[in-house]
């Protein structure tokens, strides 16, 4: 199948290195201390955060960090086909685990010692790159719930078809079983996190791909910045000065 | 906006707007950019040498944030002060919090902390104001004075060597907390002041703004001090029960009058229109937008309807904008 035509324009319209549309919103749940939808185009994600509260299971505290948690689950309208079980499979494990990991290198847990942090992230449109969307709206709750942080984690993907970098896959393109690399990376230090890739690709090609997925990541990350910059400069002007 | 889920029409969409807007170019003008987000940097003088306090960290030899909200200086001291985050407390906070579990000598209490508090049976004065060792009778009789699920009015002692956060109540003001609502709102809308316990004569009520968030909004209760008066009349005082004397049949006879049941949610309802539209909130602007839902004539459940947010944004606008003229 052809994903890039000889124009030089994919299946959606894109150029090779576009993103889709970004969309973000802060504050849509309102007993979370801290939520955030997260769009990519035609894939929708909400985030909810609880905490640093009390640990449920007395087992877990630790005396001189946080607790993470995290469980990612998809909606069962989410995709074309209704799914029966919505959480609970190996895919959902996988990616609650990928996502706390990448939370947790990000969170300053020792800021908040004997309590625990509840990432609810729930996929509610699901069109490719649902792993790089949960990350998105996961920072965006986290820094809303004012749970301090070293940097902003974001993440992008990135494909290989064609013999053409794709920048931020859609459902059409990451079913086509070519490589696939979700990249997350905290763009203030520079620093990867997170780097899945599915299939194989040669090394020089790779690092293109990667190269062009970091890019993607920083993009968002400039986007996150503008609505949470936003965000606080509204709380703080609502509140007023004495 | 957070919270606000109003049908609102087009002609109140426009105000609504045109307040809040009015209110941004108002602070604006107040503070110039100090608002940061995760990993911004902060400019310091580097020449001086500074303190680096809450929410921020070195990276790289530059001081950024790690935390979204607003740059504060005092001295060399610099820190982010957080907007909508949790409580954070510090010694002599007055806190609102629910008892969720009673354990050996103590109370533990959500306060919208990181972790719960902890109310010794110890740090607080028993119900009769006698002053004694704690015995394993009154361990056995705590529950008969704070049950689970109680909302109890206390305040912050402080941190414990291991990390606990330890509450009193060595006062007959603070305790358990009855015939009232209550509220839980962001605690930077809480604005920390020399006086927490208000009592409003003209509708009967007491209102207290916990730091933490929480606030309450009750029927008033006459604060007795039975340790001047258990001096003096000790007889007297044994008939005279003192209000907080729980589980008694007495006590459970007082019937709040339905106006005052009608202030309290008339109250209410004022903190929740200001905390929904993001106005820090102290006992003066409440009791303006409480008198300003009777000055309309307002019904109280009228008081959420999305006309009544659209009145006191605009009000809010009116009245910070007049306070910065005379300034």
């Amino acid at each position: 199948m052809e994903y890039v035509n000889p124009e030089g324009l994919r299946l959606d319209g894109r150029r090779p290195m576009e993103m889709r549309q970004l969309r973000a919103e802060i504050g849509v749940v309102s007993k979370a201390d801290g939520s955030a939808v997260f769009e990519m185009g035609n894939t929708k994600v909400i985030a909810a955060v609880y905490g640093p509260r009390e640990v449920q299971n007395r087992s877990q505290q630790s005396n001189d960090q946080a607790l993470v948690r995290c469980e990612y689950s998809m909606a069962n309208f989410s995709t074309g086909d209704r799914r029966r079980k919505p959480k609970g499979d190996r895919r959902s494990t996988e990616i609650s685990l990928v996502i706390r990991q990448t939370m947790e290198a990000c969170i300053l847990t020792h800021l908040m010692p004997r309590s625990q942090i509840d990432i609810f992230v729930q996929v509610l449109q699901a069109d490719g790159g649902t792993r790089s969307a949960c990350i998105n709206a996961a920072t965006l709750a986290l820094a809303d719930a004012g749970i301090p942080m070293c940097d902003l984690v974001t993440s992008c993907s990135a494909g290989y078809l064609n013999g053409t970098p794709l920048l931020d896959l859609n459902y059409v393109e990451d079913s086509a079983g070519g490589p696939d690399v979700t990249v997350g990376i905290l763009p203030k230090l520079d620093k990867v996190t997170l780097l899945q890739m599915d299939s194989k690709l040669q090394m020089d090609t790779f690092e293109n791909v990667m190269q062009l997925a970091i890019e993607g990541c920083k993009a968002v990350a400039s986007y996150i910045r503008e609505i949470l910059l936003e965000n606080t400069k509204q709380l703080e002007s609502r509140r007023g000065v004495k | 906006m957070r919270g606000l889920q109003l049908s609102l029409n087009k002609g109140q969409k426009l105000r609504l707007d045109r307040a809040l807007e009015r209110l941004e170019s108002l602070s604006s003008k107040a503070n110039s950019d100090a608002s940061v987000t995760v990993a911004d940097n902060i400019s310091v003088d580097y020449e001086d040498a500074i303190l680096k306090g809450h929410g921020t960290a070195e990276m790289d030899g530059r001081v950024v944030a790690t935390l979204c909200g607003v740059v504060e200086r005092v001295n060399k001291l610099v820190y982010v002060r957080t907007l909508r985050a949790r409580y954070k407390p510090e010694v002599g906070d007055i806190i609102v919090g629910r008892v969720i579990e009673v354990a050996p000598k103590r109370w533990r209490l959500e306060i919208n902390f990181s972790q719960d508090a902890v109310l010794m049976l110890s740090s607080m004065n028993l119900p009769d104001g006698i002053q004694r060792r704690r015995t394993a009778v009154d361990e056995l009789n705590m529950r008969s004075i704070f049950e689970e699920n109680d909302v109890i009015c206390a305040e912050v002692r402080g941190f414990q060597h291991d990390g606990c956060l330890h509450l009193q109540a060595r006062s007959q003001k603070y305790g358990k907390l009855k015939r009232g609502q209550l509220l839980t709102i962001s605690p930077y809308l809480v604005k920390k002041r020399k006086q927490h316990f208000h009592y409003l004569d003209q509708y009967g009520i007491d209102l207290i703004l916990g730091c933490n968030g929480f606030v309450w909004v009750g029927e008033h209760v006459e604060v007795k001090d039975d340790m001047v008066e258990d001096l003096s009349n000790k007889s007297e005082q044994q008939n005279v029960k003192s209000w907080n004397m729980m589980g008694d049949e007495e006590v459970e006879e007082i019937y709040t009058p339905p106006e005052t049941r009608q202030n309290i949610c008339r109250t209410a309802n004022a903190i929740r229109v200001l905390s929904t539209l993001g106005f820090m909130i102290t006992v003066e602007v409440v009791m303006e937008v409480v008198n300003l839902s009777i000055s309309l004539d307002l019904d109280i459940h009228e008081m959420l309807g999305a006309e009544f947010y659209v009145i006191v944004a605009e009000k809010e606008a009116e009245r910070r904008s007049m306070s910065t003229k005379r300034r």
